[in-house]
């Protein structure tokens, strides 16, 4: 088997367990993450998914696009079935894969009680959270993930309020927090960087968070055929930083050749398509911030310049760090 | 078999570890939290081989319980109150998929007019989630009822959760002899779990997936029918457990000095000791006095309770909760349960929020059984105990 630092797209055995049939929008980011991350964690595999799209597009009885135990109870306990699963496979002396499938919304919000538990426990499960940056399955709304400036039914584009006004919190602080032996953020535009990822994620015991960027076609209002050049945006303008976190050492996986400027990315997405002159400003300021903490000087940022004489003086370099 | 002076929630404790259960999630709360201390205390010294995890809530703790036994082990936990009103949304969750989870909770007042001390009104609230529930008396009939309702629940023609109830501090901390059976006899009793369904690699299943109305419907009817036919395996299960331990609850219910009554209550939990003293009392003065130990919540033994009246004269029913629509709920049962008998039936609310329940309470209800008062179309609630008017 090929080390998993030099895995690439030819490495992964042409066999889903995510099959076809499900019921997802053509160009969902959720579909396309989760039918290779199944490809990846392959027939010994035990899922739980809790409420969100893919519960409703991944099984709905009496058929399932799952071709491995399956399972769903509630939204805001994935940390904690998988946890109970977990432990009846341990006192039946199988080792099987625990995964939770989770959205932002039972990730970042409802369900991160129950993710801080499992992950302080160091629960042996994998927890994904397939981030499409607010509640798509109710019909868009706000949640935690969602980022300043964007439109949802929960924060409309209105005369007065255009967007939600506040960032999108930092989840991967917070889980890194507790001391996690693997965590690291995915793109479904760098397949070598997903495939690696989530081939050591397979491979680590413990606690084990991946976090997917799945842009979402209705919830972004953006074509169909865009989700991945979207995908690989969010990376170039900084929306999106991969990295990883193992054994406490956080490293930025890939870095782009030079930043982006924002619009580039919003132009893309009707969700963004009422964001004034000076809320643009406000998002490419934050990113900026966030680029020199993430890449350092290391890769140019020309939107940034003119933020030049505000860019923190020292920052330790690590990617959890000053977001 | 060995006599030991210990409380409720200890009793609980003892009939998990020797019903070999595998998986504790736990969860602190008032006055539950000595079962869990207990458990941890035996997992420890390594006299019990489970997992006990410590979640973060109650809500995680039965979505613990809920992946365990869908993983195919046998499930213990415990809450009271707050905590079993934080567990509802997962309490839907295990009767459709067919976990036969045993929860003990252990009765105590819930919401607002704070406190820790007993009421029905956390568990009465649970009683349309699809577990089965039963209420029990005392603390050798707490830890007899573990083994009982592990038994029941999972035998393959009932597969449902079940609830263990039992009064908050008037059990859960009040020591009592408790006989603790042989491990060896609890073995022979309680056959290994044999999940129904089960998450394994081995044979791909999908477990509780969205269920459109083509289906949903024929669940709820099944589910509905599953419940209803447990009263025969519940009856079974004591008569065996009798055969076993010399001890038998009466299944669904326990007729007290019913022969020949003509005035009778009906009441669960520890009311019930008290009743029956005042029962005693009654019959030794040789009046035709009677008393139900109503046990199970669910099932509701609607049918065999209408055997068990139909020559009485007027019958009362204790509830120590109310609906907050003039009844309690156990009355409402009953009354539901009962129409075609043209009886009075008046339903008597008492001890609620921690109140002493005192036997002149009983005496007064035994009285107004026998009076007019119960004739009055238009009285049925007697509220005992309370200060000021009553309208």
């Amino acid at each position: 088997m090929t080390e998993i630092s030099k895995m690439t797209l030819r490495d992964v055995a042409n066999k889903d367990y995510f099959l076809w049939g499900h019921g997802a929008c053509p160009g969902c980011g959720v579909a396309i993450a989760v039918k290779n991350l199944m490809k990846i964690f392959g027939p010994e595999t035990i899922v739980y998914v809790p409420a969100s799209c893919l519960v409703v597009f991944g099984a709905q009885y009496p058929i399932s696009a799952f071709d491995v135990p399956f399972f769903f109870t509630a939204f805001e306990n994935t940390g904690a079935v998988t946890t109970g699963i977990r432990a009846a496979m341990k006192r039946k002396g199988k080792k099987p894969l625990v995964v939770g499938f989770a959205g932002d919304g039972g990730t970042f919000d409802i369900g991160l009680q129950a993710l801080s538990g499992a992950a302080d426990r160091n629960e042996d499960i994998i927890y994904v959270c397939l981030d499409n940056e607010a509640y798509m399955n109710t019909g868009i709304q706000m949640s935690g993930a969602t980022p300043f400036g964007a439109w949802t039914t929960t924060s409309p584009a209105g005369k007065l309020i255009k967007g939600k006004r506040r960032h999108k919190k930092d989840l991967g602080a917070i889980v890194a927090a507790h001391g996690v032996p693997y965590m690291a953020t995915l793109s479904i535009a760098h397949w070598n960087d997903f495939i690696r990822k989530a081939e050591k994620a397979k491979q680590v015991e413990g606690f084990r968070f991946l976090h997917v960027l799945t842009p979402c076609v209705p919830g972004w209002r953006s074509e169909a055929a865009k989700s991945m050049e979207i995908a690989r945006l969010a990376v170039e303008t900084g929306m999106w930083t991969l990295y990883e976190l193992e054994k406490g050492q956080a490293e930025v996986t890939y870095k782009p050749k030079k930043m982006e400027p924002v619009t580039e990315y919003l132009k893309l997405q009707g969700r963004f398509a009422h964001m004034v002159p000076e809320d643009i400003n406000e998002l490419q300021k934050w990113l900026c911030m966030k680029w020199w903490a993430h890449y350092k000087d290391e890769v140019d940022a020309p939107p940034c310049r003119i933020y030049e004489a505000e860019k923190p003086v020292a920052h330790d370099g690590d990617p959890l760090h000053g977001v | 078999m060995v006599m030991k002076v210990i409380s409720a929630d200890h009793a609980v404790a003892w009939g998990v570890r020797l019903a070999r259960t595998e998986v504790i999630p736990a969860f602190p709360i008032t006055p539950q939290t000595l079962i869990m201390e207990l458990l941890a205390e035996f997992i420890n010294d390594g006299e019990l081989d489970a997992d006990f995890i410590p979640a973060e809530s109650e809500h995680s703790v039965l979505s613990i319980a809920v992946g365990a036994s869908a993983g195919g082990v046998r499930t213990f936990t415990a809450t009271s109150s707050q905590g079993l009103a934080f567990m509802f949304e997962m309490l839907y969750a295990a009767p459709h998929i067919r976990l036969p989870i045993v929860l003990v909770n252990v009765n105590r007042s819930l919401g607002a007019a704070a406190g820790i001390w007993l009421e029905h009104n956390d568990s009465m609230a649970a009683r349309e989630s699809g577990w089965m529930q039963v209420y029990v008396e005392d603390n050798q009939e707490a830890l007899d009822m573990v083994l009982q309702a592990y038994r029941i629940a999972e035998d393959q023609r009932v597969m449902l959760p079940m609830m263990v109830c039992l009064d908050g501090f008037v059990l859960s901390h009040t020591v009592e002899r408790v006989d603790l059976p042989d491990q060896y006899d609890v073995d022979s009793f309680l056959p290994k779990f044999k999940p129904l369904h089960v998450l394994d690699t081995e044979e791909p299943r999908v477990m509780n997936p969205i269920t459109p109305p083509d289906y949903a419907m024929e669940m709820r009817y099944q589910l509905d029918r599953v419940m209803h036919d447990s009263r025969q395996v519940i009856a079974e299960v004591d008569e065996l457990f009798g055969e076993k331990f010399g001890r038998r609850y009466g299944g669904l219910f326990e007729e007290y000095r019913m022969e020949r009554a003509e005035y009778a209550l009906m009441a669960l939990g520890t009311a019930v000791t008290t009743a029956r003293s005042v029962v005693d009392e009654l019959r030794e003065r040789g009046e035709k006095v009677g008393l139900i130990k109503l046990r199970f919540m669910r099932p509701f033994p609607g049918e065999e309770l209408l055997a068990a009246t139909g020559q009485l004269k007027a019958l009362g029913v204790f509830d120590r909760s109310i609906s907050f629509n003039g009844f309690g709920p156990v009355y409402t049962e009953t009354k539901a349960a009962l129409h075609s008998l043209d009886i009075p039936i008046t339903d008597h609310i008492g001890g609620l929020g921690g109140r002493d329940l005192t036997m002149d309470e009983m005496r007064e209800i035994f009285a107004m059984l026998k009076s007019d008062a119960v004739k009055d179309p238009q009285r049925q609630v007697y509220w005992h105990g309370l200060r000021g008017p009553q309208l």
